[in-house]
């Protein structure tokens, strides 16, 4: 992790919102979108930046299940478990992401590919089950589907 | 003229491989040296068909699908481009039995028009509301809305022509538009296939809005898991300005209207208005006690209409056509129509659009052709994860506000989760719990604290330990829940906790004729 790199973006993201009403959610997504997650620095940065306690931005940071306070793995991978994709199977997928990956939810694969997430409705409920696999959903994931799409992912690393 | 196919550009489409067919059919096309213009729509909402690849001919539209990348090459073969039969075939698209009995107003547009092209929503009858809002008075504007019927499609149900008012009737130097694209609920997706689909649709029921209070700036409180909808609603909101449907003179009116899209991260609870309020404003998504409401001192302190997705998408049409139009369809003091969503476990899953008044029965098999799994349909879901399980004995209840709200259920914002009797409720209602927990904001105790001994209380159940005890407890955790939580998300997951104990005691252990 580049610290001295992370700080340059913060800034930059920083100033590029920070004139914006309500501008704390934008600057948190902009950061993470550059980086991943929210790195530790943020906070301070941020919070003198807006006027704000570290305090009310740690709060508002953790609040949110979609910021990340660690680095995710290369690719982040969200198995839904709302009810529409548990009537068509979920539950199973659900197990057999974690087994499969040998991770939790919350966590990265020991290789650092994947993290896996639990998410709540993709809004993909006509075929459900879903997931997302960065920024693209897929739907009616069986639990092959899903083992292709690992084996996608990992495949990618090796040749990047 | 080249030849046109329509391939959606829906996030559930592409979720089901629409991006490569669309290459697919590029590719062949160029291979075979034929001229095709590829343009992409929103989806028609028949997602057991989709990719659903469209083929304009002789000025129709026939249909083909689901299509895979594979099936292209055949496709061809078979002359699909003059619509020539093949397996896949489905004939016209307005002709599909599931589409043609529908009552489109909202989604007139959706899945027929470029999702992007101005040309086309304008060619479809956009921008007549608009414009017509622009030589009405305010309160006339308020008022039409007012006279059709329209109520919240967010969830309460509240009359939207009254809160306009409200707002109209406050002065103020700034006031919002906001509205809510947070769609949390599990089975529900027309929000976001409108915004995916017909963009500028909600984009001038917004710029209505404005003119209608004396708002000029809106918001969109988008969710975060809605990628596609955000580019689209990016590129629709730049476009829009470019030409003046949005900016400082709206169509040449004088008169400005902008909005902006902000993202949220990821929190159920900011579906609620107050707490989208806070989290617009950089803040946790905490709920707000009211008062003041939201109408008088909401954004940033000042007046703000707030509504959903589909609550402003069908103000254009009111407006175009009338509010006697709109008011003519539906049932009761439920006027106009729903966009259903059918989810989970059906056949054939996707937008239904109809006035209020219709059965669950109709939606689930006539529309829904039964459970995809073949096995019968045991329990649904209706109106997200707050509202009740509803049992094969109220499937012929009409869909209608106050009909469901008599029998202890609620409609919300239409989503419909069909389970079959492989479903076990007891977990069902331990979800519903869990949720919960996950999801409370944490102001108020019953919501927050009472949440996690729901799921405690539920497992001792499923247990078998002390189960009478434990079924008291639940009783008395579900009424201190009702009574003492400041928003919905306490207030009502006792709804599909206790449908589930009620209809479904067996699945807890519990005999029948004992549950409450
Ligand atoms: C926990 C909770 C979640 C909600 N989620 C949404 C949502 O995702 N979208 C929405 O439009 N309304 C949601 N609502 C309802 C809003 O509070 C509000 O009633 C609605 O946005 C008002 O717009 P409408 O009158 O057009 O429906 C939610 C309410 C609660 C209590
Ligand atoms: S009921 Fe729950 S979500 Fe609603 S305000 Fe209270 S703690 Fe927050």
């Amino acid at each position: 992790m580049d610290e001295a790199r992370d700080k340059q973006i913060i800034q930059r993201e920083i100033e590029a919102h920070r004139a914006m009403p309500g501008a704390l959610l934008p600057i948190l997504h902009a950061i993470q979108d550059a980086l991943g997650w929210i790195p530790p620095q943020a906070t301070p940065a941020l919070a003198q930046a807006l006027n704000r306690s570290r305090a009310e931005v740690h709060g508002v940071i953790s609040f949110y299940h979609h910021f990340r306070t660690t680095p995710p793995g290369r690719h982040v991978v969200q198995v839904c478990r709302a009810e529409s994709c548990q009537a068509m199977g979920g539950a199973a997928l659900e197990a057999h992401a974690q087994a499969a990956l040998g991770t939790a939810f919350g966590e990265t694969t020991a290789d650092g590919a994947i993290t896996l997430e639990a998410v709540y409705c993709l809004g993909n409920c006509a075929c459900s089950p879903a997931v997302r696999v960065d920024d693209d959903i897929v739907g009616r994931v069986s639990s092959a589907r899903f083992d292709e799409i690992v084996a996608t992912l990992r495949g990618e690393q090796v040749s990047a | 003229m080249t030849i046109q196919i329509h391939v959606p550009m829906d996030s559930g489409a592409l979720s089901l491989g629409a991006e490569q067919v669309a290459q697919a059919i590029a590719a062949e096309a160029a291979r075979r040296g034929v001229e095709v213009t590829i343009r992409r729509n929103g989806s028609r909402g028949m997602y057991w068909l989709e990719p659903l690849v469209e083929v304009s001919v002789g000025g129709q539209r026939r249909a083909y699908g689901p299509v895979t990348a594979a099936d292209v090459p055949g496709l061809f073969e078979a002359d699909f481009l003059q619509g020539g039969t093949h397996p896949l075939a489905l004939g016209l698209t307005d002709e599909i039995p599931f589409l043609a009995r529908q009552n489109r107003l909202t989604f007139a547009r959706v899945g027929v028009v470029d999702a992007l092209s101005i040309a086309d929503y304008v060619a479809h009858g956009g921008f007549v509301g608009l414009a017509r809002a622009i030589r009405l008075e305010p309160a006339e504007v308020v008022r039409e809305v007012t006279d059709s019927g329209l109520r919240g499609r967010g969830g309460a149900a509240f009359p939207t022509g009254i809160k306009w008012q409200t707002v109209l009737n406050t002065p103020a130097e700034q006031k919002y538009i906001a509205c809510n694209a947070d769609e949390g609920d599990s089975g529900t997706f027309s929000d976001r296939m409108l915004m995916e689909g017909d963009p500028f649709c909600l984009i001038e029921g917004m710029a209505i809005a404005g003119l209608a209070v004396g708002a000029t700036k809106g918001y969109i409180y988008l969710r975060s898991e809605y990628p596609h909808a955000h580019r689209t609603l990016e590129a629709a909101i730049e476009a829009a300005r470019r030409v003046g449907y949005l900016g400082a003179n709206l169509m040449g009116s004088g008169r400005a209207f902008d909005l902006e899209v902000r993202l949220g991260a990821g929190a159920y609870i900011c579906g609620e208005e107050t707490a989208m309020l806070e989290s617009l404003e950089g803040k946790r998504g905490i709920v707000r006690a009211k008062p003041p409401l939201p109408a008088i001192e909401g954004l940033f302190g000042q007046p703000t209409v707030i509504n959903n997705v589909i609550s402003l998408a069908s103000v254009p049409t009111i407006l175009a056509r009338g509010a006697a139009f709109y008011r003519d369809y539906g049932v009761g003091r439920s006027r106009g129509t729903l966009p259903f969503q059918l989810a989970g476990n059906l056949r054939r899953t996707g937008l239904v659009e109809l006035a209020f008044g219709v059965t669950l029965r109709e939606l689930l098999y006539d529309y829904g052709g039964g459970s995809a799994s073949g096995r019968p349909i045991r329990a649904v879901q209706v109106g997200g994860p707050l509202g009740a399980y509803v049992p094969e004995s109220q499937f012929d209840t009409p869909l209608d506000y106050e009909a469901y709200m008599a029998m202890g259920a609620m409609i919300g914002h239409g989503g419909i989760v069909a389970f079959d009797d492989s479903v076990d409720m007891a977990k069902m209602a331990r979800y519903a719990m869990e949720f919960c927990a996950i999801e409370s904001c944490g102001k108020c105790t019953p919501c927050r604290i009472g949440s996690t001994r729901g799921v405690e209380v539920i497992d001792r159940i499923i247990a078998g330990e002390d189960r009478g005890r434990q079924l008291a407890l639940l009783d008395s955790l579900c009424d201190t829940m009702e009574a003492g939580s400041l928003c919905a998300m306490g207030g009502m997951t006792p709804y599909p906790v206790r449908s589930a104990l009620k209809y479904f005691a067996r699945d807890f252990g519990v005999d029948e004729t004992q549950a409450a």
